[in-house]
């Protein structure tokens, strides 16, 4: 290990937080590729395709209709940063595929959105309780800067993978990068293992 | 790669082949610069240089005798050579763990841990129309195609909008100046400046933008929100502008 002379750390360290992630307390910064969109709930769907036996498509009315489900613990941006203790309301990924029954050839998922970005994960990443499409924050109508009016969120893994103003999955039998993927990033993104870019 | 995002956003611009990020290597500092009250360049002399495109970005990190790290990304402000060394512009943040440790107790001759290059979103070939946009120390990636494209005599290619609070604040403040380059004060003005201090508005862009220009914009959430609508405004199509965007700390 390369030592840096002169520094010590200054924080306690949090065992929530993962290697190399540092507590941003109450701020939440915004880091995008691409310009916010404006989203109208009127309009706003979110699909699922691909791999499934029923190819299934929610309006923000149907969606809102499901049973919903909340996540409540911490989120981890590639960039370093960590939020604590945060809490979303949404529906659980589970339920959504409940009603579209992926084929068993289905492996990885494509996540899109509406703005054109896509980013890929597993499909065991986004089942079993792991994975959320939410519309609030810590109570509040989530933001567009955000993802609003819904993003996906998936906690477990580096914060790009929750995909802003998601407007859909597909299911794949192989895996297939998405934008940041594309652009020198992990394709699984653990924060725990510190898979930041590809190769780690 | 990018047919899933043909016709929709993140789709514009031609894939550019880019430099991936190799190994965590050791750098010594060879020079440092006092750009700004808040900002100050480090020149890092790497061990095993590595080819990089303007507008990406390095990782620093730092390690505690007890192992305990911290790492921070950091733009480069110079154009890709042959040295062997980069620069990296580095705002001190309040607060900043990283970025007050760079400002307070780095000197020449300090060895730091850096990896990179990073990012193959924000960078610019160097063959093609650009408008960029900096606010703040968001200036830095945009610095660093500024210079290769003077450099390789295509400064015509880009037309850069520099906005700062006032003068103080702004980077590379004598380097700047150029045919390409528009300064934006939004607090104060050096005396007798022709535009009064406000903030960035469509009239600040060249008049017409630059056929087939790509928008970089880059600085801070709101900056960058604020700045994408002014391009808009100005007749960008949105899917053309990619943004970098800071977060509040560091």
């Amino acid at each position: 290990m390369t030592f840096t002379r002169g520094f010590r750390g200054r924080r306690e360290r949090d065992p929530r937080l993962p290697p190399g992630q540092y507590d941003v307390g109450s701020d939440w910064p915004v880091l995008t590729a691409e310009a916010t969109p404006t989203l109208s709930t009127a309009t706003w769907t979110f699909g699922i395709e691909g791999l499934v036996e029923k190819p299934a498509t929610w309006t923000w009315d149907e969606i809102r209709a499901l049973p919903t489900s909340d996540y409540a613990g911490d989120i981890h941006c590639v960039t370093t940063w960590s939020k604590l203790g945060v809490s979303f309301r949404g529906v659980s990924v589970d339920t959504l595929l409940e009603v579209a029954r992926p084929l068993p050839s289905a492996s990885y998922v494509l996540a899109t959105s509406h703005t054109g970005y896509t980013t890929n994960l597993p499909l065991d990443d986004v089942t079993g309780g792991k994975a959320w499409v939410v519309w609030e924050f810590e109570g509040r109508p989530l933001a567009a800067q955000h993802g609003g009016p819904a993003r996906l969120l998936v906690p477990h893994l580096y914060f790009w993978k929750s995909a802003k103003w998601v407007s859909g999955l597909r299911l794949l039998d192989h895996d297939e990068p998405g934008f940041w993927e594309r652009n020198g990033y992990h394709d699984r993104g653990d924060p725990w293992l510190e898979q930041r870019y590809q190769g780690d | 790669m990018t047919d899933q995002l043909s016709g929709d956003g993140l789709a514009s611009g031609r894939p550019v082949p880019f430099p991936r990020p190799g190994k965590w290597q050791r750098s010594t500092v060879t020079e440092i610069r006092t750009e700004t009250p808040t900002a100050k360049t480090f020149r890092l002399a790497l061990t095993e240089p590595v080819p990089y495109l303007a507008g990406q970005h390095f990782i620093v990190r730092l390690t505690a005798p007890d192992g305990y790290r911290a790492q921070r990304s950091y733009s480069v402000a110079s154009a890709p050579d042959d040295s062997g060394q980069i620069e990296l512009t580095v705002e001190r943040l309040p607060d900043g763990e990283v970025s007050s440790f760079l400002h307070d107790v780095v000197v020449v001759g300090d060895d730091l841990e850096v990896r990179g290059p990073i990012g193959g979103w924000f960078i610019w070939p160097g063959d093609t129309p650009a408008v960029l946009i900096g606010g703040g120390s968001g200036v830095v990636p945009l610095m660093a195609m500024l210079r290769l494209a003077r450099r390789n005599g295509r400064a015509d290619l880009l037309r850069l909008v520099v906005s700062v609070r006032d003068p103080a604040s702004l980077c590379y403040a004598s380097e700047l100046p150029g045919p390409q380059t528009t300064i934006v004060y939004t607090r104060r003005t050096p005396a007798s400046w022709p535009r009064p201090a406000g903030r960035l508005r469509p009239g600040d862009l060249p008049a017409p933008l630059p056929a087939g220009a790509t928008g970089y914009v880059c600085g801070s959430a709101g900056f960058a929100d604020a700045a994408t609508a002014v391009l808009c405004e100005a007749g960008m199509p949105v899917q053309d502008i990619r943004a970098e965007r800071f977060g509040p700390t560091g």
